[in-house]
């Protein structure tokens, strides 16, 4: 790691919104599809209960589906999460943002938080998985192709997530 | 003539590969400079006290869906060929709540969340962990909510359709609404900032 710096500030909200909007865009244009994220998780759970017993896989549609014919390094989401990984952590390696720890409210024990970031994470993946997407793949790809499903799944997952960030916000502030 | 655009690259093929990890690699960074790597300014949004969710969200929503709109009328890319994700009303609802209340106990989504894992933040690892779990027991189960995981299915249905609008009727409301969520946003920001300012919470 280089020399301590001080980490930058992030960058103006609307102007990396710009930029991610031209990303979805060139993924439009280029591949005929938007982003994604829970697709690739998708496609390591099939993947690894093939391991263990693809008999399972066999008889559940939606595991078969997300086993594609050259392994997970072949999907195109698992491929595009790799490059989200490692974009992430170069952007922030070169604004000085690497940093080993645990972001939790000031009222949240180091336990409580994970706790709620796994909990929080297997939710998302019940409601990913029920409808068909999330943020970048419903939300974001969705959005901007202005399918109807998609505006729904933005609706009623704010709406829930104000419910809940209202009730729980003793513990971040 | 018909338009050159979307490649056709076969699914699996070194070519569709090399677009997908270039795609994924500044989609990371976008979110990365962001701040959306950040629980801690994911929150924000949820308490009203930054919401660069929001403005980020919506500005790529607008910059995404005005550069196809034009670059097909214009005749460079052949809507029909970009995949829209297709509408189950009840699964797509009801997995909007949850996702939704997940998403705030988490502070992360699922892609901020690798992230956030890949910049060292351990609450990352913890939600990426968490959402592959689920992803893995839902999917397990999906065999025994077969009716309800397909019911109101409406193919690749799109809001012009359901509004009865002309699409560019549609993407100049979206436009507008953007804009006045962007100014009422600021304001949201500023009326959070004086409070805090004022009372320390």
């Amino acid at each position: 790691m280089s020399a301590r710096v001080a980490p930058r500030p992030y960058a103006d909200p609307y102007l990396a919104g710009v930029g991610l909007g031209l990303v979805l865009l060139a993924s439009f244009v280029l591949a005929g599809r938007g982003l994604g994220a829970s697709g690739a998780f998708a496609a390591a759970a099939a993947t690894s209960v093939n391991a263990v017993a693809p008999s399972v896989v066999n008889g559940n549609p939606f595991l078969s589906g997300h086993l594609g014919a050259g392994g997970p390094l072949r999907d195109w989401l698992v491929v595009e999460i790799l490059g989200v990984i490692l974009g992430g952590f170069l952007s922030a390696a070169l604004a000085g943002r690497l940093a080993l720890r645990v972001e939790r409210g000031a009222h949240a024990s180091l336990l409580q938080r994970i706790g709620a970031a796994m909990a929080g994470g297997a939710l998302m993946g019940g409601g990913a998985v029920l409808a068909r997407g999330c943020t970048s793949g419903q939300a974001l790809t969705g959005g901007a192709l202005l399918s109807a499903g998609a505006w729904l799944f933005i609706g009623t997952a704010f709406a829930a997530a104000y419910l809940v960030g209202f009730a729980t916000r003793g513990s971040w502030r | 003539m018909s338009a050159p655009l979307p490649l056709s690259l076969a699914a699996g093929s070194t070519g569709a590969l090399v677009v997908a990890f270039g795609v994924g690699l500044c989609f990371g960074w976008c979110l990365e400079r962001a701040g959306l790597g950040s629980a801690t300014k994911l929150m924000g949004q949820f308490h009203l006290t930054d919401l660069t969710v929001f403005k980020v969200m919506f500005s790529a929503i607008v910059t995404a869906m005005l550069g196809l709109f034009w670059l097909s009328r214009v005749g460079v890319v052949d809507l029909s060929r970009v995949y829209v994700p297709e509408t189950f009303v009840l699964p797509q609802l009801v997995g909007g709540l949850v996702f939704g209340a997940g998403m705030a106990l988490a502070g992360l989504c699922p892609g901020t969340s690798c992230v956030a894992a890949a910049t060292g933040r351990g609450d990352g690892i913890a939600v990426a962990g968490g959402f592959f779990a689920g992803v893995l027991a839902t999917g397990l189960a999906l065999p025994a909510m077969a009716r309800f995981y397909e019911s109101g299915a409406r193919g690749s249905l799109t809001l012009d359709t359901v509004l009865d609008l002309e699409l560019g009727t549609l993407i100049l409301v979206v436009v507008a609404a953007a804009l006045a969520g962007f100014i009422v946003a600021e304001h949201v920001e500023q009326r959070s900032a004086r409070r805090l300012e004022e009372t320390g919470r």
